[in-house]
């Protein structure tokens, strides 16, 4: 069995959501927001909310789509800003400005939607991450499957979406480590290939483990 | 004298048949860095009301963790829970004159307090306004101390705001229950949902046996659809809509309605909520109006599992934590979007939001013919609450903040 020189540190993560000073009751105020909040607070509305709403797999992609589909009933807004997918970022300035993006073409096509109030205001929060090593690693894929199959919900989250900003890579924690500890690239492929939007993340990790599952087997 | 209380022992481990053994391996991580240091919870009651619930469940599982967290109850005369239950209604809206005496009952009180209690841990978590002058005792960079504010603060009383404002300001942080619910503040202001233990009388699994035996006792068909909402009789919770809601919803459902509270014999604007309750009910064999004990936790826990539907219409609400305890048993809710119930129901994820009687109406009957969605419903309410509203959820948020509180965020 192969062994890793480096071995993967299992790790988990906590947030603290914080209440930032700006809020939004229409169209018009979510785009000022989405371009004056903080990297933490667009952080907040795309990427942690996936984790803490990870049994959603139906619709849900983030806050802001969720808020415009609830609160202001413009399904077809709702539907464009559920779609930028944050797998295709590496930055929050990028994803920033395609919400931006997207808000202010509705807006300008729509003026007369842009000022109608929702039914409820939109609060713009933020993220305050703490991580905390679980003392558990892994040099081989038995340690690695056995260190997956242990982790909490937000362990999982945390080397598996939100990894990909920390990396600035198209990838995740797990896949990185099974294409460049293990040497295992196809398999790495295969994991980061697992889609977040349409599994719950106890459904993406039961496909994970299925892959080590194939690979073992092939040892 | 104030009072340090000792807490039955509550295993950590318990929790982790229902959360998973990850979830606990989670919670001794982020608490690791924080083993042996002091935190000190004060507020206001040892027993009643919902912080005092809390905590009684909090601090036995932080101490599990083996942090030294002590809870402290501040005393008061008479006088002084009069001002506070001023204070607190004001807080809300409330009309109220403020007089100059009132201030000097709160500040008297608070510095008798500042005398004896032990106010020198590392973190220090003082809840709601009752003690929020203790903030006087703090000596200049010594310790952590933050407020959490249990009520919504969204419209307050200026006066009474502004004079708690001066003592607040000068926390390292405050905890809301809802974005909604805060004001602009010179310090951080985080975030803290209210939880419900799953392990409690009121959330805990129970015998089948024991559900029909009340359903039997309140004479309820378990064979027909039940619609239940679990409130006081309080014209904010809004019985009488629900009962023209179920009206509309009756044409076309052979359903009953349940509306049950705590009893109204010693609250006067309840007594008179609950005859308009009546005369709206008007002898319809099929509505049960229940008026149950002060304490009642079994009882609460056997209606919401026998309902089809949970219903919470009310006008105004806090949080409104029976919507997560209904989520939690897997009930579909229809409810208002009002207070902290829109964190609760997601919109057509984990429950129903509504904004009229006739829109309440309608999304039961949705409901009720749509059993599936209904109970696709049910588990991903389960799901959210799981995520958010448990109290182990609270007790790792709890680290969280002293985790970056300790490191200086």
């Amino acid at each position: 069995m192969k062994t890793a020189e480096t071995p993967f540190e299992f790790v988990t993560v906590s947030y603290l959501t914080r209440i930032g000073n700006q809020s939004a009751g229409t169209l018009a105020d979510l785009l000022k927001g989405l371009e004056d909040c903080s990297d933490a607070s667009i952080f907040h509305h795309t990427f942690q909310t996936l984790g803490s709403h990870h049994f959603l797999t139906e619709g849900f992609s983030n806050d802001f789509a969720q808020w415009v589909l609830a609160d202001t009933n413009r399904n077809d807004l709702a539907e464009q800003l559920a779609a930028l997918d944050i797998r295709d970022y590496v930055s929050i300035a990028a994803l920033r400005s395609d919400l931006c993006r997207v808000v202010r073409d509705f807006c300008e096509a729509f003026s007369h939607f842009s000022s109608q109030s929702a039914l409820e205001r939109f609060y713009f929060c933020e993220s305050v991450e703490v991580t905390a090593p679980l003392g558990r690693s892994a040099r081989t894929l038995d340690e690695f499957r056995d260190g997956i199959a242990h982790l909490s919900h937000a362990g999982f989250y945390f080397h598996f979406i939100s990894s990909r900003l920390r990396l600035q890579l198209r990838t995740n924690d797990f896949s990185h480590w099974l294409s460049d500890g293990l040497g295992l690239q196809t398999l790495g492929e295969s994991v980061n290939h697992i889609d977040i939007y349409t599994n719950t993340l106890d459904g993406s990790r039961a496909k994970l483990l299925r892959l080590i599952d194939r690979e073992r087997r092939k040892a | 004298m104030s009072e340090t209380l000792a807490l039955t022992r509550i295993p950590l481990d318990d929790y982790a048949e229902l959360l998973g053994a990850g979830e606990i391996e989670e919670l001794r991580a982020l608490a690791k860095p924080l083993r042996g240091r002091s935190i000190q919870m004060v507020n206001s009651t040892a027993v009643g009301g919902g912080v005092a619930e809390i905590l009684m469940r909090l601090v036995p599982l932080a101490e599990e963790l083996d942090l030294n967290i002590k809870w402290e109850v501040m005393t008061g005369g008479e006088d002084f829970f009069e001002v506070t239950k001023s204070f607190h209604n004001a807080l809300h809206g409330a009309p109220y004159h403020a007089k100059q005496k009132d201030f000097e009952i709160f500040l008297a009180y608070n510095e008798r307090n500042r005398a004896t209690l032990p106010l020198d841990a590392e973190f220090m978590v003082i809840h709601d306004p009752q003690p929020a002058a203790l903030i006087d005792a703090r000596k200049a960079g010594s310790n952590h101390w933050v407020w959490r504010c249990h009520i919504d603060l969204s419209h307050p009383h200026r006066g009474v705001w502004d004079f708690l404002e001066a003592f607040v300001s000068r926390y390292d942080g405050a905890m809301f229950s809802s974005p909604e619910f805060s004001r602009q503040l010179p310090i951080p202001q985080y975030l803290f949902y209210p939880a419900i233990d799953p392990l409690s009388e009121k959330n805990c699994d129970l015998d089948p046996v024991f559900i029909a035996q009340i359903l039997a006792r309140y004479r309820i068909d378990p064979l027909r659809p039940v619609l239940t909402q679990i409130s006081r009789f309080d014209r904010l919770k809004d019985p009488v809509g629900v009962i023209r809601a179920y009206r509309i919803v009756k044409r076309y459902f052979d359903c009953q309605l349940v509306l049950a509270g705590g009893s109204a014999s010693d609250d006067p604007e309840g007594a008179v909520v609950l005859k308009e309750v009546l005369r709206e009910a008007d002898n319809d064999p099929d509505i049960r109006v229940i008026e149950l004990p002060a304490w009642a936790p079994l009882e609460v826990n056997a209606l919401q599992r026998a309902s089809t539907i949970v219903i919470q219409k009310s006008l105004r609400e806090g949080f409104g934590l029976t919507v997560s305890e209904a989520l939690w048993k897997k009930k579909p809710v229809v409810a208002s979007a009002v207070g902290g119930i829109p964190i609760q129901i997601i919109h057509k994820h984990t429950g129903m939001l509504a904004h009229s009687v006739e829109g309440t109406a309608y999304q039961i009957r949705f409901l009720l013919s749509h059993p599936e969605i209904a109970a696709k419903l049910g588990e991903h309410g389960h799901q959210h609450v799981k995520e958010s509203f448990l109290i182990t959820q609270k007790l790792k948020r709890y680290l969280t903040l002293f985790l970056t509180m300790a490191r200086g965020s």
